[in-house]
């Protein structure tokens, strides 16, 4: 089997995994432009078939690491493999990838059916199956018919389609999408993230998705890589980055969290026992350990993790209700309270008729319940990020 | 509401006043144009009697005909060479980043600061000293450095307006740094190759002064031919040629323009 013969350079990098189950790995990549780092010591092993999102402010690397897989720029250090092939100097034309540019960057020279078949032509396949194999991608795509259009006769979701279709007919190692949706308008986006999605997992092709967009990431993704400052700050599935944020970036940088002033009280084996008010929360250990009991925690919250308490039920935190946003499904509460590091508590009710129960000027009463939450050391590390602060962010 | 006296005045004033600069900018053409269907053998403003033999002239004239051949020649090679050198310049410098880069860019792309007969009897007196005065090979290169500048600025206008991606999305569907220069740069430059062609060969066809230096009887262009004619004779045979040479430039910019979209290139509409 080819990919058992590995190149010596990747040869004993993670000995535990099957290697051909890593279908890309970066590895220890460091990239510089001038005196900024744009990567360091990047480690990434991407695992074949799957949908490996790379998801930060910008700024932070993502498309860097993007562009140094395609081949368009080259790490100052570390390694880049693609199916178990060190391809860090190889030209971009010889990676066998496939890579969906945020503008499409289809051939305004060319109509659809030659932009589709253009890397078959590069490859000098015969006529007859390039014809063959550019109707298939067409129909893939849901385009057939519209190959004689030239790209600026279509709409902005049928550019994307082609592009799509044009980086996928070659049978690409990799898939590579650069922020694909955010030329789209809003209904069409999300249609076609699904679609996008259901392609992917239909081929089986492994994907590396750029996006700045936590919800598009966590709606879109088998694993996502957190990004900030050139670094990976954590690397999961959605459930773990959003339930399990490894620090507090990634706490606040993908979805909405309430940060609240709250004490350590002890630890209890892999737990930490949190306390806010009356209520008692445990929380993951390790990002915590090193602190004495009594230490000032920030206790991450998300917004649908709060509810008002009942009588009875243990009170975390209390406040007067600042102001509502109807969302339909759910009404987004804004409260003013004591505890929160910076700006309103957001909690999220379900149902139409929280804003009668309880409307502005109300005092209500929070708990926690058994919610599962983080916290980490006060004030440690990133600065407050522009999520679930107040309702000028909706 | 019926506007003031005084602005309908002022608007009338400005009416005329652009109508009197338009008037002038096509006062030469037109007089010229008149004066060659002259009956008369003098060059006369307005015609008294109407014929088309100075025309016929013009055409049968022998210098004319070989000035025309002359400048067919050295336009086509000035033009070409200016061609393939600006492109190559523009490519250099709109890709690679190398010492004195901004001095050449200023000077290849500064408009003429040295004068056209400076650069005619600049070639004169090179070619006398490498014994190749009065040939082609003198007119052709002097003519290179009149029309360089524009080839070049126009391949590297269409260049900074190309988008790198293109470049990038073809060489990750496979395509070679060759192939990716034959089948997406060069196509998505065209016009603005064309065009930079075509203006070469326009100014390289016209060029008189510095041509007056380096061409002899056996190289002369057609506006040095017509330049002797017109210091012998004053006959409408000129104008005739004058009609001549504006419907024929009008008809290749009006087809350049239709083909190519000259617009984009002279960033008159923006591309996208």
């Amino acid at each position: 089997m080819p990919a058992e013969r590995m190149a010596p350079a990747a040869a004993n990098v993670v000995p535990l995994l099957g290697r051909q189950d890593i279908a890309v790995r970066l590895d220890g990549i460091v990239k510089r432009f001038g005196d900024v780092t744009a990567l360091q010591e990047v480690q990434l092993p991407i695992r074949r078939g799957e949908l490996m999102t790379l998801l930060g402010p910008s700024g932070c690397g993502k498309t860097t690491l993007l562009n140094l897989v395609a081949g368009f720029l080259s790490p100052d250090r570390g390694d880049i493999a693609i199916d178990g092939e060190v391809v860090t100097t190889v030209p971009p034309h010889r990676r066998e990838i496939g890579m969906v540019f945020q503008s499409y960057a289809l051939f305004p020279h060319m109509d659809v059916a030659a932009n589709v078949g253009y890397g078959l032509r590069m490859r000098g396949l015969a006529r007859a199956e390039i014809a063959a194999r550019v109707a298939e991608a067409l129909a893939l795509v849901k385009l057939t018919g519209l190959g004689d259009r030239r790209p600026r006769q279509l709409s902005g979701g049928q550019q994307q389609r082609v592009a799509l279709a044009r980086a996928l007919v070659i049978r690409p190692k990799v898939l590579l999408l650069d922020e694909p949706f955010s030329a789209l308008d809003k209904s069409l986006r999300g249609s076609m993230q699904v679609e996008v999605k259901e392609i992917q997992k239909q081929l089986g092709v492994t994907t590396i998705f750029v996006t700045h967009d936590q919800s598009e990431a966590l709606s879109l993704s088998d694993r996502i890589a957190v990004m900030s400052d050139g670094r990976i700050r954590q690397c999961g599935t959605p459930d773990e980055i959003y339930r399990r944020p490894a620090d507090r970036f990634v706490a606040s940088f993908v979805g909405d969290a309430n940060v609240l002033h709250a004490r350590l009280e002890r630890f209890e084996g892999a737990s930490a026992i949190v306390a806010l008010g009356a209520a008692r929360v445990a929380v993951p250990a390790d990002a915590l350990s090193g602190l004495a009991a009594g230490a000032p925690v920030d206790l991450f919250v998300r917004p649908e993790q709060l509810r008002i308490a009942e009588p009875g039920q243990a009170v975390a935190t209390q406040g007067i209700v600042a102001t509502h946003v109807y969302q339909g499904g759910h009404v987004d509460l804004y409260a003013d309270v004591a505890e929160m590091a910076h700006g309103r508590l957001l909690i999220r009710l379900p149902g139409h008729d929280a804003i009668a129960r309880w409307p502005v000027g109300a005092r209500i009463a929070v708990t926690l319940g058994d919610a599962e939450t983080v916290a980490f050391p006060r004030g440690a590390d990133a600065a407050p990020l522009a999520s679930g602060n107040g309702p000028a962010q909706t | 509401m019926p506007r003031a006296l005084s602005q309908r005045l002022f608007a009338f004033a400005g009416v005329l006043v652009v109508a009197a600069i338009l008037g002038f900018l096509v006062l030469p053409a037109v007089v010229v144009a008149l004066a060659a269907f002259n009956g008369r053998a003098i060059l006369s403003f307005p015609p008294e009697t109407w014929s088309l033999r100075w025309f016929v002239k013009a055409l049968a004239y022998e210098d004319f005909q070989a000035g025309f051949r002359n400048g067919l020649i050295v336009t086509g090679w000035a033009s070409s060479i200016a061609l393939l050198v600006g492109a190559g310049f523009a490519f250099a410098l709109d890709r690679y980043r190398f010492p004195l880069r901004g001095a050449i860019e200023a000077v290849l792309l500064s408009p003429l600061v040295v004068p056209h007969f400076t650069v005619g009897l600049g070639f004169l007196i090179i070619a006398a000293q490498v014994g190749l005065a009065r040939s082609f090979t003198t007119v052709v290169a002097c003519h290179v450095v009149l029309v360089l500048p524009f080839v070049l600025r126009s391949v590297y206008v269409s260049l900074r307006n190309l988008d790198r991606r293109f470049e990038l999305a073809a060489a990750s569907l496979g395509a070679s740094p060759g192939k990716v220069l034959l089948t997406v740069t060069l196509p998505l430059l065209a016009p603005g190759l064309v065009s930079g062609w075509l203006f070469a060969a326009i100014l390289s066809f016209n060029e008189f002064t510095a041509s007056l230096f380096v061409t002899a009887q056996r190289t002369q262009t057609l506006p040095v031919a017509m330049y002797n004619y017109v210091r012998e004779y004053a006959d409408p045979s000129m104008a005739a040629l004058s009609v001549m040479y504006i419907v024929a430039t009008a008809t290749l910019l009006t087809f350049a323009n239709a083909y190519l979209g000259l617009g984009k290139v002279l960033n008159v509409e923006h591309a996208r």
